[in-house]
């Protein structure tokens, strides 16, 4: 039933590239894992290719402390809102999921507006759990500046918003070996392809991408290419959605609302102005200035690897957790969580 | 497991764990541990079954609550290979409902029974406190009599069957997501609910080892079901699937695959090679059938697994969904 289509020919080209030496790719985006697991675009690498998943899945890099936050919050009798994917989190002792099940009043949304409204319509304490990338952010940012306009005194955030550029910065100072990076095509829709300057500044060329079959398989032969000839460029291979100059007005809703600040990064630890925290002007509406928040922390739990899997050290399956006692229905780390995380994008499709 | 979670309630690997370690432990009759859709009754040669209904809201394109119950039992009868025949129903309503809506979903109760063929002969209603049951819960029995010819039965099922389906999937799911309007989407994607029996009938006298409707967990649910501890395994076509636009789309956009998103009007029938092509053709003369698809065939390689040739050329498994993909559609 194997017919020939413009897309098999593509991927039949890419396959039978030569890249003499090999390289190792890492995919940034938690989307691109899930992506080329399900096209199953891993077993159409040329010989001496392997991918790695990087560091850009929100729920993986959120660090255990910022669930026991919410744990803590969920306790104190506020409704809890948050993206669906956090809820089943394993933080040191609980998860929000178990929260939900104990009584706690946890909502899943899809939208910091849905948890505005939220506020609104309950009159109660609602504390949103602001993860995310600079995709999300932007949403978040108008949340809160709506928040301020309607003066809802019982809204608020719970901040662990993370930026892409320092952390890529931080992987390539590191000498991980990489020879190129698969950049977000959302993120880049907002940051723009100048964003990623210091990229070529290393020697390392990228290519943004979408996250149809045709666009990873393109962009992988575009950044091969790159890589034979030695060439260091960042290349727009997502063109239908993202400008090179990126989104100026999300970035200067973001600026007005949030301002950087170092950050804790499951995996690769505190890095430089990677995070985002809200600014003065805002710190009505910071979860951590308006609730005594008494976080019931533990160290994490021994063998589990997930840090090193964001930092593309090892494959899933070298965790010794992976799929034992680590499945996505008893997941131990986050990576196993999300349904980003390239954990469970390996266990799902194979 | 301390506390049953709403992703016990998901239909997929959790689900199945509540049930081993909690159900099985105190309701063990041989009939029930087949745990197929219904039970064969050995005196009569019946087969009976029952499901609940909690979807919220009530009220969806291209459905309700009241034709969800029907169809629902009548389509796990039907995919015995039985007619249906009986039902009975119980209403657990919330005090403060408008006898409107109620009158509503009794019409479109009647309706789908006229459809399918099946009596409602027994029925009871309880009144709950405001609050309690959101609306309206409702729960249906079904007794029917299997007229295929040859045992609708898996251990039938061998290497080189065809696996067929009768259209386009994830509507149900994905009409329920959209009505709730809880993310922000209006799609007006219609639910795929509608009482399968006439469609499944026409193809009575074939050689149809196994059906299946797959509900809640999807294709990617149904399919490991049929799979798991067997000999063979499945292989379906990416390629073949048939996923409409706008349910591909809300996916994207949501994180879901739509191989794991519900249907209320699909069934999976695995034809012995040598009748597929006859099964194909009697499903597309059928109403519920006209976008009926050879999707896939069962391979003796890779057993106990479903394996999709994706549309790239290449490959990947298609396990069961985790967790809760979403509550409250059925």
């Amino acid at each position: 039933m194997a017919k020939t289509t413009p897309l098999t020919r593509m991927a039949e080209r890419l396959l039978h590239l030569p890249v003499p030496g090999g390289a190792k790719i890492m995919e940034v985006c938690g989307s691109h894992t899930v992506a080329i697991r399900r096209f199953g675009v891993q077993r159409l690498l040329p010989a001496g290719v392997k991918l790695v998943s990087g560091p850009g899945c929100p729920v993986c890099v959120t660090p255990d402390l910022f669930i026991d936050e919410a744990v803590a919050l969920a306790r104190q009798g506020v409704i809890v809102a948050s993206f669906g994917d956090m809820l089943r989190v394993p933080g040191s002792r609980s998860s929000l999921e178990r929260e939900r099940a104990a009584g706690g009043d946890i909502r899943a949304v899809y939208s910091p507006l849905d948890a505005l409204r939220l506020a609104e319509d309950s009159g109660r304490e609602t504390v949103f759990l602001a993860v995310g990338f600079e995709t999300t952010a932007p949403a978040i940012a108008v949340a809160a500046l709506l928040a301020v306009e309607k003066k809802l005194a019982n809204f608020s955030l719970l901040t662990s918003l993370r930026l892409v550029p320092p952390a890529l910065k931080a992987l390539v100072s590191e000498s991980s070996g990489l020879a190129g990076f698969l950049l977000p095509g959302h993120v880049s829709a907002i940051i723009g392809r100048q964003a990623y300057g210091f990229l070529a500044a290393s020697r390392l060329p990228g290519v943004i991408a979408g996250f149809h079959a045709e666009d990873i398989i393109s962009s992988l032969g575009l950044l091969l290419e790159m890589h034979n000839k030695g060439i260091y460029e960042i290349v727009n291979n997502y063109r239908r959605v993202v400008r090179d100059e990126g989104n100026e007005r999300s970035r200067s809703v973001l600026a007005e609302v949030f301002t950087p600040s170092d950050a804790e990064w499951r995996g690769l630890g505190s890095i430089p102005a990677s995070g985002l925290v809200l600014r003065p002007a805002f710190a009505a509406l910071d979860a951590r200035q308006r609730f005594t928040i008494h976080a019931d922390s533990a160290p994490r739990r021994k063998g589990c690897r997930c840090g090193d899997v964001l930092r593309g050290l090892i494959d899933p399956p070298a965790c010794p957790l992976f799929n034992r006692s680590c499945r996505p229905d008893h997941p131990v780390g986050p990576c196993m969580v999300s349904s980003e995380g390239s954990c469970s994008a390996w266990v799902t499709y194979g | 497991m301390a506390k049953v979670l709403l992703a016990h309630g998901g239909g997929g690997s959790r689900s199945a764990e509540l049930t081993r370690l909690v159900f099985q432990r105190f309701l063990r009759d041989p009939l029930l541990l087949e745990m197929d859709d219904a039970a064969r009754l050995p005196d009569s040669g019946q087969v009976f079954t029952t499901d609940s209904f909690v979807v919220k809201p009530l009220f969806f394109p291209g459905g309700d609550i009241g034709r969800l119950a029907v169809c629902g039992t009548v389509n796990d009868m039907a995919v015995m290979g039985a007619e249906p025949l009986y039902l009975s129903i119980g209403f657990i309503i919330e005090e403060g409902l408008a006898i409107a809506r109620l009158q509503r979903i009794l019409a479109s109760i009647a309706v789908a029974c006229r459809q399918s063929g099946a009596r409602i002969v027994c029925a009871d209603t309880k009144v709950v406190e405001r609050g309690k049951a959101d609306g309206l819960f409702i729960n249906t029995s079904g007794i029917g009599r299997p007229v295929f010819r040859k045992p609708v039965v898996a251990g039938r099922v061998k290497p080189g069957d065809a696996v067929l389906i009768n259209g386009p999937i994830g509507l149900h799911g994905v009409s329920v997501l959209t009505a709730r309007g809880e993310f922000g989407l209006r799609a007006s994607i219609r639910s795929d609910v509608a009482p399968l029996w006439g469609l499944i009938r026409t193809c009575r006298a074939l050689d149809v080892p196994f059906m299946r409707d797959p509900t809640r967990g999807g294709l990617a649910q149904t399919l490991n079901e049929l799979v798991q501890g067997r000999e063979f395994g499945v292989r379906i076509h990416e390629e073949e699937l048939p996923i409409p636009k706008k349910v591909a789309a809300v996916c994207d956009l949501l994180g879901f695959d739509p191989l794991h998103v519900a249907n209320e009007g699909k069934v999976i029938m695995v034809a012995a090679r040598s009748d597929a092509k006859k099964a194909l053709a009697l499903l597309r003369r059928h109403p519920l059938g006209r976008g009926a698809r050879r999707i896939g065939e069962i391979t003796a390689a890779d057993p106990g697994r479903v394996i999709m040739a994706t549309r790239a050329g290449s490959e990947r498994i298609v396990m069961p969904p985790a967790g809760e993909i979403l509550p409250r559609i059925c």
